[in-house]
């Protein structure tokens, strides 16, 4: 396989990982990673970096549009990011002392038990009443909807903020967006309705992972052979999922999002036995 | 009608356009340069063997803003698609930048401090020589 044959399969894939990536709210790297090495077996540095660049052009790529149609929850977002970012520091300095395959069997456990909870639990009712620190850190909003504007309020801030510091560890760790993790802490713990979970972790994922990418890029995990198919495709796959999204029903993207990351659970697990980090 | 609070949501919605802008000018111009220096990477090596099996690691050129400059001074491909690359990573972080204006702005002071910790932590990062 030359280099032109190889940049040319991985812009495909780039493409296809983009779209699930801005579809889900799961970030572009995820379908990188093991694309990259299962399928290429390039070394998993290079695919974590690879990975890492995937989830920053995703999330940028589709979050300009959502924040401009106000469904993402700046606020919110930017609150959680003290949680993401710090984690993700945390994880890319972890990430030199831990062994990967470990800690690949542990997120691939905890991916099953979240897309678990995702099939089961439908939080689609705006909450009516918010917590007390929901207001005074002014996190309540409203989004737009085909039947107007509808207002939501958020309970559980603590804890949400905590499984936040948890999903920027991974991301720090891994290379991933975690945005599955993300959609959870603010669906599950938080109450937040789901379009607008999906889209303001859409908006976060490019923070956290530019906070482990500056560390990955000085340590050599991202190659540029690899970066501009990546980038590229992931860009374009990004475009046609946030044009696709308004048009597609919620119900939908739950069930493509749960089988999403139980697939990746599964691979990430049957990797981490076999030592192939 | 609340005068006070009709200028805050313009202010609100303000944010949103420019946030929106920021993100798609940053990712069009990284995209643009990433495929400048494709084309480019191609044209030269586009007939090699792809070498990724194992890891190189540091010492590399494009691992350094300086390392990439100089790269661009003798027109390496591979430079140049780096360039993209930092262009990229540093587009949410001057996302975060603008939003510390508008929260500024805004005198949301509550939100000019949280942006101002997301802010040092991403900077602690990046120059913190956290590349042991």
């Amino acid at each position: 396989m030359t280099i032109l044959t190889f940049t040319l399969i991985l812009l495909l894939g780039a493409y296809l990982a983009g779209l699930a990536g801005s579809l889900t709210g799961l970030g572009g790297g995820v379908v990188i990673i093991p694309l990259l090495t299962l399928f290429f077996h390039v070394d998993i540095r290079y695919a974590i970096g690879a990975a890492l660049v995937a989830s920053i052009a995703t999330s940028s790529g589709s979050a300009s549009a959502y924040v401009k149609e106000g469904i993402t929850n700046i606020r919110l977002g930017m609150f959680l990011e003290i949680a993401t970012t710090a984690g993700a520091v945390m994880g890319a300095i972890l990430a030199i002392y831990t062994p990967v395959n470990i800690v690949a069997i542990l997120f691939g456990v905890t991916l099953i038990f979240s897309a678990a909870m995702t099939l089961r639990k439908k939080h689609e009712g705006a909450l009516a009443e918010g917590s007390k620190l929901s207001y005074v850190l002014k996190l309540n909003s409203s989004y737009p909807t085909k039947d107007g504007v509808v207002d939501y309020k958020l309970k559980n801030i603590g804890g949400g903020f905590s499984i936040m510091a948890l999903a920027g560890m991974l991301s720090g760790l891994l290379g991933i967006g975690s945005g599955a993790l993300k959609v959870l802490a603010m669906d599950s713990a938080m109450r937040v309705p789901f379009r607008v979970s999906t889209t303001t972790s859409n908006f976060m994922v490019g923070v956290t992972a530019a906070a482990s990418a500056v560390v990955y890029l000085q340590r050599g995990y991202i190659d540029p052979g690899i970066a501009f198919p990546v980038i590229i495709g992931v860009l374009a796959g990004a475009f046609t999922g946030s044009k696709l999204l308004m048009k597609i029903d919620v119900k939908w993207l739950k069930i493509i999002f749960s089988f999403a990351i139980t697939a990746i659970a599964l691979n990430m697990i049957y990797n981490g036995f076999n030592h192939k980090f | 009608m609340n005068h006070n609070k009709d200028t805050k949501r313009v202010t609100d919605y303000d944010m949103q356009q420019l946030i929106g802008q920021v993100l798609r000018y940053g990712v069009l111009i990284s995209g643009l340069v990433a495929i400048i220096g494709g084309i480019w990477y191609l044209f030269q090596q586009g007939s090699g063997l792809p070498d990724y099996s194992t890891f190189h690691g540091e010492g590399e050129g494009y691992t350094s803003l300086t390392g990439i400059f100089k790269g661009l001074g003798d027109g390496s491909a591979k430079e140049i698609i780096q360039l993209g690359v930092v262009i990229l990573i540093a587009t949410p972080i001057i996302r975060i930048v603008f939003s510390l204006v508008a929260f500024g702005l805004e005198r949301d002071k509550l939100y000019v401090l949280i942006t101002l910790i997301v802010l040092s932590i991403i900077l602690f990062s990046t120059f913190g020589g956290l590349s042991i």
